[in-house]
């Protein structure tokens, strides 16, 4: 059972969050100019990268969606960083 | 019957209570203290069980989790409970041990026969034989004869296992030497400490071995560690079984408590300190498996803490010095004992034992018990063999937490590699095993300051022992799968030589034991056979349990209606008194009916008097999600399929949440109360999840400062009133005036306002077609709500539905459920709302989904309704074929009633290109027949609308 720091909420039992996305992928914006198989590229396909990873994770009890850079190998969590938007 | 109960020995027991107890229903007596392998081993019975292939005899060899084949179905008060090893219990009054495996019992079992087949019945023979031939003929034959105990269907043991965590400076696992050097210390520093042990009382093998230190006895050493422990905060749990090392340093522990439910702890310490000791190694050699071979350790633990002395004129086969202060005590206490060391250069011979030097056992002899060894070829008169191959380190704690290993060849194991896990590990578990040398590395462990404690010093040697593939006869590896020395040969022949299919292929290690006992020799072997060395071989890999653990300390308390327990509604207790009939409905347990008459047919009741007068139901579930700032428009139009910044304050509209696949997540009503200020009425089993919709654009999108999003779902009470005397009844039940004037609170809008003192919200949307009222207030003015509206309900002869009545009035209009009339791909063209879509430009959650080529086929499957001949309903599932030509499905029956207002079956389904086949029939295939239905649009009742204002 892992621990994951929720930047608002602090170190809380892996049992609370959920996996949202992979970070860094970027919504094609405005959607309607990317092509079919961009479009494809962005909803479905995932590096699921072995060892170092930054993802985005959900605290499903507060709410707050947040950045979390981790190794899938280890499990260490190296940092969790609220979302960009957060610091604007 | 050579098991003996010594006069004066025994530290553990109490001889002034007796226990008695019956095993394989034959009476026996044990002391108070006794474990009842100590009981059965000191009342001289020797066949404990039959193996689990052959039905060999079987008898006690070791002393604690490691034991292969003393295992019990153990009755007590009328409970019975499985496969428990008879090392790791305490005995208790009137127990009922029953042997595992055999028929009818132990000493005469029936199917021994097998054994003499038992050259047709080699490694992989289930797989090779049995599958070829069809498995599924065979399996209930080898079922019954092989396993072990039997399931007692009328067990049900109380869900009592109550669940902690906790957290401490410093974990030690394993309270012998090792570990009470490491808490001693660890606890004079002032860190807090637990100490675990699987164990009845701390000491490890010094309470058995004994030993002193720091020139006082090993007792004085244990009192004083146990005194720093319990000042610095800490403490000590015995009879606990740490059984896994999990991510992020948590350990599980299960807490065995006599007269008192046991306990699981989810422990995380700062740091952990691994003592876990080590497990002695058998000897391999013809018919080592027969009863009356034992584990030496083993035989010394017995007479020490039980006066259980393992038999009367005793052969000691090993080759290290671990086995000398064996021998030694059982002279003492009055056995014969002959110590056969395979080394030529030895320890001194202990007094009164008769010592062989580089002599090896090579046979034993015996039919149902030992009754004579041959050591170089010279028979030998025995009753009993103790061996001793070594030990193994019980590294697997280590390895859990992603340790790896490296080969000692000082203590011929495989011990820790330093680092290579957080573990901080110490003693025999790290091939430590003097004294000095435990206690110093404990000390060490728990970071101690000063002198770490004293003992004296003298490390055991080991000469390493392998099994021979040359002596002949039958060697044992794993006894308690059967697995012997030839079918490990045979696995290395046809080309299984990893370790891990060796596992599979063979069964080694794959019994309840997981190998302790036998791992080592059968993975020694395979390096020997494969030329390579033990460390390349590799080990299989540790998982957790440690050990057999309950499945009820790990379910806990939540069991029945607390495993996953529905959210309840404020007004249940009122629902109840009506005589609500209550099921689940995404998650919330909600009145299905109001009665005791057949739930079908209440249902139909119910659903006709709403249509008829009024119905009233509890729709407190409906999400309630407020959206509220400057942003929640612009938030609202992007996670929404229509646009909500156009709505006016006061209004409310219909629409989707769309996933980025353009599916539809979930349908419902957003209410604008104000301009900056909205309700999402999300369904209840959506509530959550259209929240975090929303949320992740808020947080992702947009300014986050710019709105905000509370779910109040719980905080408010909704009764909707439906019906074509909703509005009378409001009028009745003396609500707000504002409330019934049509032109203030048209269909679709929404109003605010106060009643006896609190919050009224009233809207005007309709989930059954008819005029309908959702009256919403703080959950805890439900009571009053509900008082006011069951009095009015009275005067205009109204009724209260439960959701089976709502369904069928929401299915005759063709209004859909997300999740039940949709599926995983549909989109909300495919539900007739296309305007959206075509209209919108501006950018939405789902939008470019929308125009795939996928999105854009003229045959996907579409909402349509469905017309029948006859009373009977579809089924619910049922799919719909073409009625000629090739036969395929086009889609399926989504909801399907019987409509009481209209005096037939109504029926919603998704079908392929259905809009374009409205007017046409197609065929429903159901339990091999097809029947015919009519394709029709998806509202069968008052298509024009004109109900929502009547
Ligand atoms: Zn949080």
């Amino acid at each position: 059972m892992q621990i994951f720091t929720c930047p608002f909420c602090g170190p809380r039992d892996e049992t609370e969050f959920h996996f949202a996305a992979e970070a860094g992928k970027k919504r094609p914006m405005p959607a309607e100019t990317a092509t079919d198989d961009e479009w494809a590229e962005y909803l479905y396909m995932n590096s699921a990268s072995r060892g170092k990873a930054q993802e985005v994770w959900l605290h499903v009890t507060c709410g707050e969606f947040f950045l979390m850079t981790r190794d899938t190998v280890t499990r260490d969590v190296t940092a969790v960083t609220p979302l960009p938007g957060r610091n604007a | 019957m050579s098991g003996w109960r010594h006069g004066s020995v025994g530290s553990q027991i109490d001889r002034a209570t007796p226990l008695p107890f019956t095993f394989d229903g034959r009476p026996g007596s044990g002391f108070a203290g006794d474990t009842p392998a100590s009981a059965l081993l000191a009342s001289g019975i020797r066949v404990l069980g039959r193996s689990f292939k052959y039905h060999r005899p079987r008898g006690l060899w070791g002393m604690g989790n490691e034991e292969p084949n003393a295992i019990f179905d153990v009755t007590e008060d009328g409970r019975t409970t499985p496969n428990v090893r008879a090392t790791t219990v305490m005995l208790r009054r009137n127990m009922a041990l029953r042997s595992v495996n055999t028929a009818p019992d132990a000493a005469r079992d029936r199917t021994g026969m097998l054994d003499l087949f038992n050259r047709f019945l080699p490694g992989g023979f289930y797989y090779k034989t049995f599958m070829a031939f069809g498995w599924m003929r065979w399996e209930p034959m080898i079922r019954r004869m092989a396993g072990l105990g039997r399931l007692d269907p009328g067990h049900c043991p109380p869900a009592d296992i109550p669940q902690f965590n906790a957290r401490c400076d410093l974990l030690v696992i394993g309270a012998g030497a090792a570990g009470l050097a490491a808490a001693r210390a660890a606890a004079r520093n002032g860190r807090e400490v637990w100490l675990v042990d699987d164990a009845p009382e701390p000491g490890g093998s010094l309470r058995w071995r004994g030993g002193d230190i720091d020139g006082g006895d090993w007792l004085e050493f244990t009192r004083d560690a146990i005194g720093a422990i319990t000042a610095a905060g800490g403490r000590i749990l015995s009879g606990t079984t740490i059984w896994g090392a999990f991510d992020h340093g948590l350990f599980a522990a299960w807490e065995r408590r006599d007269g008192s439910p046991d306990r699981l702890w989810r422990i995380r310490a700062a740091e952990t300190v691994l003592a876990t000791g080590a497990v002695e190694r058998p000897l391999w050699f013809a018919n080592n498996d027969l009863p009356g071979i034992l584990s030496a350790e083993a035989a010394l633990h017995y007479l020490s803490l039980y006066g259980a002395v393992a038999g009367r004129r005793i052969l000691l086969a090993t080759g290290n010095d671990a086995s000398y202060p064996v021998a030694a005590a059982l002279a003492q206490a009055g056995c014969d004992v002959t110590l056969a060391d395979v080394r030529a250069d030895t320890p001194a011979t202990p007094d009164g034992v008769g010592h062989l030097r580089a002599a090896r056992l090579t046979h034993a002899h015996g039919r149902n018990s030992v009754a004579g060894a041959v050591v170089d070829g010279r028979i030998i008169e025995t009753d009993t063999i103790l061996v001793s191959g070594g030990y193994t380190p019980s590294v697997h704690l280590h390895c859990q937490a992603g340790g790896k290993l490296d080969w000692d060849t000082g203590s011929d194991s495989l011990i820790p590699r330093p680092g290579s896990s957080a573990l901080r590990v110490a003693g025999a578990v790290n091939g430590s095993f003097s004294l000095a040398r435990a206690l110093a590395e404990g000390h060490a462990a728990g970071r101690g300051t000063g002198p770490a404690p004293r003992a004296a010093a003298g490390d055991w040697q080991f000469f390493p022992m392998r099994p021979d593939p040359d002596l002949r006869g039958r060697q044992w590896i794993d006894p308690q799968n059967d697995v012997t020395l030839k079918d490990i040969k045979l696995a290395a022949q046809e080309g299984y030589r990893s370790v891990e299919h060796l596992k599979r292929y063979t069964t080694l290690g794959m019994a309840t034991d997981q190998g302790r006992s036998a791992n080592f020799a059968g993975l020694a072997t395979m390096a020997a056979l494969t030329g390579r060395t033990i460390p390349e071989t590799g080990t299989t890999t540790y998982r957790p349990p440690f050990s057999p653990v309950p499945l009820g300390v790990i379910g806990g308390l939540r069991r029945g209606a607390v495993f996953n327990a529905p959210k309840r509604l404020p007004l249940e207790i009122a629902h109840k008194a009506r005589g609500a009939m209550f099921r689940e409905y995404g998650g919330w347990l909600r009145p299905s009916v109001y009665g005791t008459d057949d739930e079908a047919v209440l249902a139909q009741q119910e659903a006709l008097a709403a249509r008829k007068s009024v119905g009233l139901y509890d729709a407190s579930p409906l999400g309630k999600i407020e959206v509220i700032g400057p942003g929640a428009a612009e938030l609202l139009d992007y996670c929404g399929y229509l646009r909500l910044s156009t709505l006016k304050p006061g209004r409310a509209r219909y629409g989707f949440v769309l996933g980025e696949t353009g599916i539809v997540h979930d349908d419902g009503v957003v209410f604008r109360l104000s301009e900056n200020r909205f309700v999402v009425s999300a369904s209840s089993s959506h509530a959550a999840s259209v929240r975090m919709i929303l949320e992740e654009a808020r947080q992702d999108v947009f300014d986050p400062a710019k709105s905000f999003i509370h779910d109040v779902t719980a905080g408010f009470a909704t009764l909707t009133v439906t019906g074509p005397k909703s509005r009378d009844l409001l009028i009745a039940a003396n609500l707000p005036e504002a409330l019934y004037d049509d032109a203030k609170l048209p269909h679709m809008s929404v109003t605010e306002t106060f009643w006896n003192g609190h919050s009224l919200r009233v809207a005007r949307v309709s989930f059954t077609g008819d005029r309908s009222y959702e009256v919403t207030v703080p959950a805890r003015h439900a009571p009053a709500l509900y008082s006011a509206l069951e009095a009015a309900r009275q005067e205009v002869s109204g009724r209260w539905i439960g959701m089976e009545a709502v369904m069928i009035l929401r299915a005759e209009k063709g209004f859909i459920l997300v999740g039940k009339d949709t599926d995983g791909l549909t989109m909300p063209h495919d539900l007739g709302w296309q305007a959206s879509r075509e209209k919108r430009k501006d950018e939405y959650l789902g939008r470019r989904s929308l125009f795939t080529a996928e999105a854009r086929r003229t045959d996907r499957r579409q909402l349509v309704g469905l017309e029948i001949d006859g009373v009977t309903p579809l089924p619910t599932g049922a799919h719909l074929v073409p009625l000629e030509g090739q036969r395929r499905s086009l889609g399926f029956v989504t909801s399907s009633y019987f409509s009481p207002i209209l005096g037939r079956p109504i029926a919603l389904a998704l079908v392929e290109g259905g809009r374009n086949r409205i007017g046409t029939e197609l065929g429903v295939f159901h339990l091999g027949k097809i029947g015919r239905v009519r394709i029709c649009d998806s509202c069968a009742f008052d298509p024009t609308w004109e109900r929502l204002h009547a």
